[in-house]
């Protein structure tokens, strides 16, 4: 059941996604801001850990997710550290995404060629 | 026929009436599942070999962000992405994929100015944007919390 809600949920996020493009004029990369600010937002909010639970990888997966993780790590640090934490969890929990997509995208930048457009 | 060229927009919008959305968001909604699906199969291989269940998520995003390295480096992304859509942008592999893609296609400008620079063209407001608004969150959290 948890991969059937993951594929539903997940999809749904990426249907609205191209709803978005096909009916606004959201490009590419405002649509992921957007969905990373929204993550932050439900994540802040509380509505983002239920869905999570519900439908997991469907919810993590998607970039609101990546907000979600952000605000997770937010309130952690203020909690532990008080308003500083404001400063220092959004970045902490992330970190190994972004890490990640830098060290292999460096890596894959120097070893392939582009291709042509 | 003299047309200005907000006629001419008109025009061309009549002509193609989102034509393609009934075909773009089931598809945006199978791919996009299909690799939340995915995640959702590494993420309890990993607790399967007794990883916590943090680290676990974790090493799901990071193992996603690989996949989409390589599939960007490979060409084959894009390929999927002209199918998927928002399938594609909208998970964490979009994301990658927004990192390594103007990478590989700049780095004939150089490693500082092209290849290290370009990482961040579409991931930087991201991460900026993303971060600010936790920052903002963590503020009004404080407040309420010492309220």
């Amino acid at each position: 059941m948890e991969y059937l809600w993951a594929f539903i949920v997940g999809g749904i996020l990426c249907a609205i996604g191209q709803i978005l493009i096909d009916y606004t004029k959201l490009t590419p990369a405002r649509i992921l801001v957007t969905y990373v600010v929204l993550g932050v937002f439900l994540g802040g909010i509380g509505i983002y850990k239920p869905l999570i639970d519900f439908a997991g990888a469907g919810a993590t997966v998607p970039l609101t997710g990546f907000g979600y993780l952000l605000s997770k790590g937010v309130k952690e640090a203020v909690n532990e550290h008080g308003l500083i934490g404001a400063l220092m969890g959004g970045l902490t929990a992330s970190s190994a995404g972004i890490a990640a997509a830098i060290f292999f995208g460096f890596i894959i930048g120097i070893i392939f060629k582009p291709k042509d457009k | 026929m003299n047309i200005t060229p907000e006629q001419y927009q008109e025009m061309t919008k009549i002509a193609s009436p989102n034509s393609k959305s009934y075909k773009n968001i089931p598809m945006a909604f199978l791919v996009g599942g299909l690799i939340c699906t995915l995640g959702q199969f590494l993420n309890n291989l990993f607790i399967s070999y007794g990883i916590s269940t943090e680290i676990a998520g974790t090493l799901t995003s990071v193992s996603l962000i690989f996949l989409s390295a390589l599939l960007t480096g490979l060409n084959i992304y894009k390929k999927i992405a002209k199918v998927a859509g928002a399938g594609t942008l909208v998970p964490i592999t979009g994301f990658a994929n927004s990192v390594v893609s103007p990478a590989l296609e700049f780095k004939s400008e150089g490693l500082i100015l092209g290849l290290g620079a370009k990482l961040f063209v579409i991931s930087g407001p991201v991460i900026a944007y993303g971060t600010l608004a936790s920052i903002l969150y963590g503020i009004i959290y404080y407040i309420i919390k010492i309220l």
